[in-house]
């Protein structure tokens, strides 16, 4: 997928747990990333961001941190 | 013969049930017991009596006009008709007699002496109520001369003034006015059952006949709808289905569910041996009650229609022509594809669309070949372009992905919300139900940036339309449930009863924030702030308050948002859990509840239970000695991004289009041409067929047995009506792509699997063949909890326990109009296609809409110097194509809306990739667009149809 729409779209998602009230926002990206990515999207989003990131909301760069390593 | 025996009884019993107090009365002797308001009529066709009647049948309210119905009632004066007559406690009545044997005969002699007599060649021969009462009342000669009528073409040796000839306009019917006998109930039927109120009794006397529309009408040009009521409802050969008067009276007849849209019509599927003549929606179909529209009881035609593929067809690569091979030749070189590439590729590399318009047990199938076979999780349906938002947002807040009521719900309705939906167009017998529950006095509110028919059409008018602009739901949802809150109009017993209440106190401080105020939206939603105000009280204060909603809601990037927001606002006024109100997602494909029930989701097994859960894993990995994948699989937009970056090389798609249905075509095209497999089983080359190696042919929902879901959770069998022209029902055909790459399945019947589908599926643990059989239809959950289904959902609590409110902040969307794409494009169907129209575009539909056209306002298409009819290019970052322009208010400035049901048209070249944020459900209600003038068809239109054009060839068999 291009970066840009992989950017595009993980924002989105941080943008809705973000609206959402308590403090557990980067769980439940992770936790919402780690349910409905597929590996390789998830394993892109880990080189994107460890090539820079950029472009990427923070809250999605820590819930990557957290979601389950992907399979494979 | 394999006819499926009745088990209800199909008397027509003269006029409408009724629900009351019992009350006892007596006739010809008989005591008989019947609710209160029933007619003497249907009273004594319970206890067996059938009284001699033409007015009156029981889809409608009694009318009481020709008085062949006549009873004698102890102690009454007269001879009162029967159909219109109450029944009353003790009441003694006398359906033969003397006295009424003249009466009945002398009204049938009158009838008859202005009815051509040519019953032989009659098309309704053996099918005509007339005939049956003149038998009834032992009519034997007609002492009047054929005097002044209506038969004669000519009357000596002039033209007969009254004679008018018949009106074939509709393709599906014709109209034979010699034959009428004005006894209305064709008029009634288009008003009570179908709320069209196309026809008229113009004239009075001898003179009345029945009219379609104004003076200068035919039917085709009236208003008619082409539902096809009246002529069910007619008693005669006056109304009468053309296919019956081609092929004559069916002799055999087969219940079965449409194929068409997710309301889910019953039908009889009538035949003389394995002809189809005539589709009767059938009157216990629990969905429909008796009525149907154009599309499932007419447009079936195209079960054999000649662009039909009836025999496998491969090719090496898409720029050679098709090869026509043995079904073993082209399962082998599929099979022996798929392997290759999985070797090659790895296990993930492969995948499958399931069909929403195929049935359970065969998406069930399919499923299970890309998590048994396959082994990977890599499945998934176009639900995920229409409903799949609604499956994330009930399920966070409700716990289940699917609709709280029956559609018979609506008849106990007071307010309902029509959001982002068009029933009267897309689900056209609920559509029909709620006119005739709004013409009874309930509530409308209707949410759409167009204008839809409901908004105002005969004897229904909208409380309040408010027209957003497209992309703003979350907010003008917000913003009703702002005036609630804050008006003190929330149900706080409900809510502290059922729903949790710390979750309510966060959000009701949300929703009261003046941001949120209509009068703070408006600028943004371009709803009157008052408007808004006024519905959000109607629908807080009016009675039972129900929501339905369609793909308006969800095919926006906060489709998932807008849908939680919708359950927000059930909660917060307490409508969920007893009839009449709840929230109703009306679905578009017949089978769309049913392929995300069987685990078509590339995240969740059967159920809609998470693949990271080892314990459903392990269900089916018992089931299956297979291991699941406990990964997510990839949903079609990921597919496709997968095929460009090479990594995805492989798919089976039973019967979806995705290169017309799905969004930004020129990326799925491009998907599918980097795929090394591309394996389309459908009835037709549709458009993905362009771009596949494999083809295998499928069969028709008459050439199979099954299930189908409709949008009410209903389980409805689907029955094998004629013998598969192709050869092999579809799960045959899954299965047989299974065991060519060494699956070793065995199913010999369809019932096989769904027992397979209740052992592992909990909501499903009790559905067996013989349970619908029995039932007719079984709502899920059934289960032990539930043993006969479940109408009613969340009745006491909801199915996650606590209902959850979640906080629904708008979000502007990143399609934006500016100076370059200064116009929104929505997107919608209409009523008599299809979808992308495969199969109605076949049909004799297509007299209806032969064509998608762009709807622009006036003022718009003034500024562009566009008049109505004018070719016009439309252009979005994505893509451009042309398509003729309709000149209508129905849309607001600034908005612009056209369907997709002509591949010609191709309108998602123009959509783009945007998506929800959960679900990916791309964003089809949103695209920023130009509209200008234009020539003719864009060099992207005739390459493409080129380009298809080549990929069908077909090579001349040796
Ligand atoms: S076909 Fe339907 S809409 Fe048309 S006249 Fe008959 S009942 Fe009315
Ligand atoms: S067309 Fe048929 S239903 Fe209508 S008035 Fe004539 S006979 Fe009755
Ligand atoms: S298309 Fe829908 S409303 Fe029409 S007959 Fe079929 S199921 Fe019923
Ligand atoms: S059937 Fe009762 S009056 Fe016609």
């Amino acid at each position: 997928m291009s970066p840009d729409k992989m950017v595009h779209m993980a924002n989105q998602i941080a943008t809705f747990f973000k609206s959402q009230p308590g403090d557990e926002a980067a769980d439940r990206v992770a936790a919402h990333l780690s349910d409905f990515w597929e590996p390789r999207m998830r394993r892109q989003l880990l080189d994107f961001i460890a090539a820079d990131g950029a472009g990427l909301d923070p809250l999605v760069i820590e819930a990557a941190k957290r979601m389950n390593a992907p399979a494979d | 013969m394999k006819d499926f025996i009745i088990p209800w009884n199909d008397t027509d019993m003269g006029t409408p049930a009724k629900t009351g107090a019992p009350v006892t009365l007596t006739i010809d002797g008989f005591e008989v017991t019947v609710p209160e308001g029933t007619s003497v009529m249907r009273a004594a066709s319970e206890a067996g009596i059938q009284v001699p009647k033409l007015c009156a049948t029981d889809s409608l309210e009694a009318f009481g006009s020709c008085r062949l119905c006549v009873v004698e009632i102890e102690g009454r004066r007269g001879t009162p008709s029967s159909c219109t007559t109450p029944v009353t406690e003790g009441m003694v009545v006398r359906t033969q007699s003397k006295k009424v044997q003249k009466i009945r005969r002398g009204v049938m002699e009158l009838y008859i002496s202005d009815h051509p007599l040519d019953c032989l060649t009659c098309a309704a021969n053996g099918d005509c109520e007339l005939q049956d009462m003149a038998g009834a009342v032992g009519l034997r000669d007609v002492r009047y001369a054929a005097g002044e009528n209506h038969f004669e073409v000519r009357q000596n040796g002039e033209e007969n003034p009254r004679y008018i000839a018949k009106d074939t306009s509709n393709p599906y019917f014709a109209y034979d006015p010699s034959k009428c006998i004005v006894c209305s109930r064709c008029v009634r039927a288009c008003e009570e059952v179908q709320g069209t109120f196309a026809l008229t009794i113009e004239g009075r006397g001898f003179d009345s006949r029945v009219s379609p529309g104004a003076a200068d009408d035919d039917f085709l040009t009236s208003d008619c709808v082409s539902c096809g009521a009246c002529v069910q409802a007619c008693p005669t050969g006056t109304l009468q289905e053309k296919s019956v008067i081609e092929l004559g009276t069916p002799s055999r007849s087969v219940v079965t569910t449409c194929a068409y849209c997710g309301v889910g019509c019953s039908f009889k599927a009538e035949l003389n041996g394995d002809e189809l003549v005539r589709m009767v929606p059938w009157k216990h179909g629990k969905a429909n009650r008796g009525h149907s529209c154009v599309k499932g009881r007419f447009a079936w035609g195209y079960a054999h229609h000649q662009d039909r593929i009836l025999n496998p067809m491969i090719r090496d690569s898409i720029d050679q022509p098709w090869r026509e091979v043995s079904w073993d030749e082209a399962l082998g070189f599929a099979a022996a594809r798929l392997k290759g590439i999985q070797e090659k590729h790895g296990r993930r590399s492969l995948g499958v669309i399931t069909s929403s318009r195929c049935t359970n047990e065969e998406t069930f199938l399919v499923q299970k070949l890309a998590r048994a076979v396959f082994l990977n999780n890599n499945t998934d349906t176009c639900a995920r372009v229409c409903h799949s938002p609604t499956g994330y947002g009930l399920g966070q807040t409700f716990g289940t992905s699917a609709g709280t009521q029956d559609f018979d719900s609506v008849e106990h309705t007071d307010v309902v919300i029509v959001m982002g939906a068009n029933p009267t167009d897309a689900h056209p017998v609920f559509g029909s139900r709620l006119k005739k529950r709004l013409r009874e006095g309930a509530k409308l509110i209707v949410i759409d940036p167009r204008r839809i028919d409901l908004v105002k059409s005969s004897h229904v008018e909208a409380a309040h339309h408010l027209p957003l602009k497209p992309g703003t739901n979350v907010a003008v949802i917000t913003a009703m449930a702002h005036v609630i809150v804050t008006e003190g109009l929330a149900d706080e017993a409900f809510i502290r009863d059922r729903c949790d209440w710390n979750e309510y106190a966060e959000y009701a401080e949300f929703v009261a924030d003046p941001r949120h105020s209509p009068e703070a939206t408006e600028a943004l939603t371009g709803v009157p702030a008052e408007a808004l105000r006024a519905a959000a009280r109607t629908f807080a204060t009016g009675g039972n308050g129900a929501i339905y909603y369609g793909l308006g809601v969800t095919e926006h990037s906060q489709g998932s948002t807008t849908v939680m927001g919708i359950a927000n606002l059930a909660m917060l006024t307490g409508n969920i859990g007893r009839p009449g109100v709840g929230v109703n997602p009306l679905r578009g494909q017949n089978n769309v509840q049913g392929s995300c029930d069987m685990g078509s989701f590339p995240h969740e097994l059967p159920g809609y239970r998470h693949v990271k859960n080892a314990d459903v894993r392990e269900v089916f990995e018992r089931a299956w000695g297979v291991e699941i994948d406990p990964e997510p699989g990839l949903r079609i937009p990921n597919m496709l991004d997968a095929a460009v970056d090479g990594t995805f090389k492989g798919l089976y798609v039973q019967g979806e289009d995705i290169l017309q249905s799905d969004p930004d075509t020129r990326h799925v095209a491009a998907g599918l041409a980097a795929m090394e497999c591309v394996i389309v089983h459908d009835l037709f080359l549709n458009e993905t067929a362009n771009y596949a190696h494999v083809f295998l042919p499928g069969s028709t929902f008459l050439e199979k047995d099954g299930t189908f879901t409709n949008a009410e959770r209903r389980i409805n069998m689907v029955r094998e009506v004629m013998k598969p022209l192709n050869g092999y029902a579809d799960w045959e055909v899954t299965q047989a792509l299974a065991n060519a790459m060494g699956a070793n399945w065995t199913y010999s019947h369809p019932r096989e699997i769904m027992a397979e589908i209740a052992a592992t599926t909990p909501s499903f643990a009790g559905v067996t063949y013989d349970l619908i059989t029995e039932k007719g239809s079984v709502q899920w959950p059934c289960n032990e909890a539930h043993p006969e289904g479940t109408p009613l959902m969340h009745v006491d609590e909801f199915m996650r326990g606590k209902g959850r409110f979640i906080v629904t902040e708008y979000v502007a969307t990143d399609e934006k109009t500016g100076p370059r794409f200064p116009l929104l494009l929505t997107t919608g169907r209409i009523l008599s296609q299809y979808n992308v129209g495969a199969q109605t575009r076949r049909t004799d539909n297509n007299v209806w809409h032969d064509e998608d056209m762009l709807e622009i306002h006036p003022h718009d298409a003034e500024q562009r110097g566009v008049k109505d009819g004018d070719w016009v290019k439309l252009a979005s970052r994505s893509g451009e194509t042309a398509l003729r322009a309709r000149i209508t208010e129905r849309v607001s400035p600034g908005v612009v809306y056209t369907t997709f049901h002509h591949p010609d048209t191709q309108a998602n070249v123009v959509t783009t990739d945007y998506s929800d944020w959960a679900t990916n459900c791309p964003e089809y209600k949103v695209t920023a667009v130009q509209v200008m003038p234009s020539n003719g068809p864009t060099d992207w239109q005739e390459h493409y149809n080129e380009l298809a054009a080549r990929s069908r060839r077909i090579e001349a068999a040796e």
